[in-house]
């Protein structure tokens, strides 16, 4: 199983990034083998809209089942559960402990979307 | 005629120029309509409180999914210039909140599987006020797209002698919507620096459109020489100049028409009719 | 840590570009942000002087190549914005730059070029470095400009070891507005004592909250109408907002604008001077 989590830096120790759409990384960890890739998402940052359909795209193409962030709008929302994609969130922490928690099911799957988009 | 009040950034006054005019105008007997083309802080009918008697929905084009015929090719998500199709894992999402209404994606699509369906972006609400007719729009909340709402109000005026359209501040496309097609444009700033800067935006935009326009200087006893040296220079008529009087201003706190309570500034709507028929007629 | 002001307006004409420019004079180690990309008014009082130019391109318009062109009419058909005329001329400020006459000219005789939507800048002043920008005639997007104003202005922030990131923020609600309170630590509005004031600085505050931002409220040009200063003094305290300005109307403010300087060096003795600086103390508070 994969799961991606959104990261302000490029390493497992980075800061988790509450942002989704413009989350300037993601970290895809692979939990089969403990081993993981960063993916720029910086690209992203630069749009004015739709940056939470694009980062979604982006990461549904690195097959990831799950995505651990700290908000995610109703764009965003609808991509990521149209791809099958499960959602958690979790805030104030870091990539490698919100891994964790995750591991241990301490983090339970978001129903809807947690912030309202760009427009609202 | 069809006269916009339009400015380079919002605050100049021109809700103040546009409520005013069509107070004069409607007073001396014209058929006016004041058309509030600022549609997502629509300011107008503060000074007003007009009957409403009509209320139309304005909705647009936008694309839905027949997810039985749509094979997953993904050929409308590539074709979106706007992101507002993406093609998941062979399921095709729409984002109407960032639809243009283009329709390319329906017209592309193989299989026919995109239809037309239509996505309600706002409202135009129509109000009388001793014969003045008040026309306005209302975005809906979250709607992003505001020009189609623009053309719409706009065709509200059609017949009326003279139509005064306030248009939202900028000089971006809800601007250009509603200047389009309007026999001249009264542009209103304030002689100070940031209001001279604002003007020169609005100035080019105006010229790209190619009318006819002149200034409009609101709290003109304010500030310095520079817009009067820079109208010289690019040859700008300046038709109506607002001095900086406290009571315009407190008038205009308590939502009242400044002619309504200081009569006396009727003189320079005169002036303004004057120059505008001197210019027509030119 | 790096901590971000935005002051925004909801309505225009506020005195919001004034304001900002005081408090730069008084706060220290700071970056500048000019988020006001439509109408950018900021360079106008702290004579910047530019140190980095780059463009700014987004979305594309389409040509048609008159050698190419058959004229079959297809795009014109087609085309849902009213922008090519019978004589087969697109008009650039009505493109929206869709790509429908582009990918169904049967000759491929029409090209889509990126647009030169306008330019932004790193620029110094006397009161420390000014990111801003300047968008283009009829150009679009200024969300996406604001965007990146707001990142290269944290860049440099981080790169010169800064504190704060006072940024001049964009008017009205829609999107650029948005984008200029996304991520900030504080949002001070400036509204003024009018009925439009009133109703817009609801519509911004909704905003604020809406997005769980810090707000703070100043009320410039407070003495035009005593009575719709105290509603607005009522609103915010039952709304739990602090109000942490009221700056009397002050034509000093316009001389000063004219000579190209702040208020605070144009009349330091004067009330508004002083509730300037009253201000920066309580906003300072707040971000701390």
């Amino acid at each position: 199983m994969k799961v991606a989590l959104s990261s302000k830096g490029q390493t497992i120790e980075s800061q988790l990034e509450e942002r989704f759409g413009r989350s300037p990384n993601f970290i895809i960890y692979d939990l089969g083998n403990d081993s993981y890739q960063a993916i720029d998402n910086t690209q992203i940052l630069n749009s004015a809209q739709g940056a939470g359909i694009q980062a979604a795209e982006n990461i549904v193409n690195t097959g990831v089942d799950a995505l651990i962030s700290g908000n995610v709008g109703p764009k965003a929302f609808r991509a990521l559960q149209a791809a099958g994609i499960d959602i958690y969130l979790t805030r104030g922490t870091t990539v490698k402990k919100a891994l964790d928690d995750f591991k241990k099911g301490k983090l339970s799957k978001a129903k809807s979307n947690n912030v309202d988009g760009h427009w609202f | 005629m069809q006269i916009a009040i339009a400015s380079g950034k919002g605050g100049t006054g021109k809700t103040i120029v546009s409520s005013n005019l069509a107070y004069y105008l409607n007073k001396i007997g014209k058929s006016v309509a004041l058309i509030d083309c600022d549609v997502e802080e629509p300011n107008n009918h503060i000074f007003y409180e007009p009957t409403w008697f009509a209320d139309e929905n304005v909705n647009r084009l936008v694309p839905q999914v027949d997810t039985i015929r749509c094979t997953g090719c993904e050929k409308c998500a590539e074709f979106c210039q706007f992101g507002a199709i993406v093609c998941l894992k062979g399921k095709v999402l729409t984002f109407p909140e960032l639809c243009h209404s283009c329709a390319g994606c329906i017209n592309i699509c193989p299989t026919s599987a995109l239809e037309k369906t239509s996505r309600k972006i706002g409202e135009v609400q129509l109000g009388l006020k001793d014969n003045l007719l008040i026309v306005q729009g209302m975005l809906r909340v979250g709607e992003a797209m505001s020009p189609p709402l623009i053309k719409e109000v706009k065709r509200h005026g059609i017949g009326k002698e003279i139509v005064i359209i306030d248009c939202p501040p900028g000089t971006s496309c809800p601007m250009i919507q509603a200047v389009k097609g309007s026999d001249f444009v009264l542009l209103v700033t304030e002689p100070t620096p940031f209001g001279l800067n604002d003007l020169k935006l609005a100035v080019e935009t105006i010229r790209e459109l190619g009318i006819p326009f002149a200034l409009c200087l609101n709290r003109s006893t304010i500030g310095d020489e520079k817009v009067w040296d820079y109208c010289k220079i690019e040859n700008i008529p300046i038709i109506l100049e607002i001095p900086d009087d406290r009571q315009i201003a407190e008038a205009y706190s308590q939502g009242k028409l400044f002619l309504e309570v200081l009569p006396h500034y009727e003189k320079v709507f005169v002036e303004l009719l004057t120059s505008l028929e001197e210019i027509k007629s030119c | 840590m790096l901590k971000e002001l935005v002051v925004i307006s909801g309505k225009g004409g506020t005195g919001k570009t004034s304001i900002v420019a005081s408090l730069a004079t008084l706060i220290d180690n700071k970056v500048l942000a000019d988020c006001d990309v439509d109408a950018a008014d900021l360079h106008l009082v702290l004579n910047p002087r530019i140190l980095e130019e780059y463009e700014f391109r987004s979305g594309k318009t389409a040509y048609i190549n008159k050698e190419k062109c058959t004229q079959c009419k297809k795009c014109l058909e087609l085309c849902r914005f009213d922008a090519i005329g019978d004589d087969l001329i697109i008009d650039k400020v009505s493109c929206e730059g869709c790509g429908v006459c582009v990918y169904f000219c049967p000759l491929g005789a029409i090209e889509f070029k990126d647009n030169l939507s306008g330019h932004w800048f790193i620029s110094s002043t006397t009161y420390g470095p000014l990111v801003h920008a300047k968008l283009g005639i009829a150009e679009e997007n200024s969300g996406k400009l604001v965007t990146l104003v707001k990142s290269q202005a944290r860049k440099v922030a981080m790169e010169q070891n800064k504190e704060l990131i006072l940024v001049d923020g964009s008017p009205g609600i829609g999107c650029p507005v948005i984008a200029s309170i996304s991520g900030a630590n504080l949002v001070l509005v400036v509204t003024e004592p009018t009925l439009s004031g009133i109703h817009d600085l609801e519509r911004v505050i909704s905003l604020t909250e809406h997005f769980n931002i810090e707000t703070a409220v100043c009320i410039n040009k407070a003495d035009i109408n005593y009575e719709m200063t105290e509603k607005i003094l009522n609103n915010c305290q039952k709304q739990g907002l602090p109000v942490v300005g009221i700056i009397p109307y002050d034509n000093s403010v316009t001389k000063a604008q004219i000579q190209g300087i702040s208020i605070l060096d144009l009349a330091p003795e004067s009330k508004t001077a002083k509730e300037i600086k009253k201000l920066e103390k309580e906003l300072k508070l707040l971000l701390n």
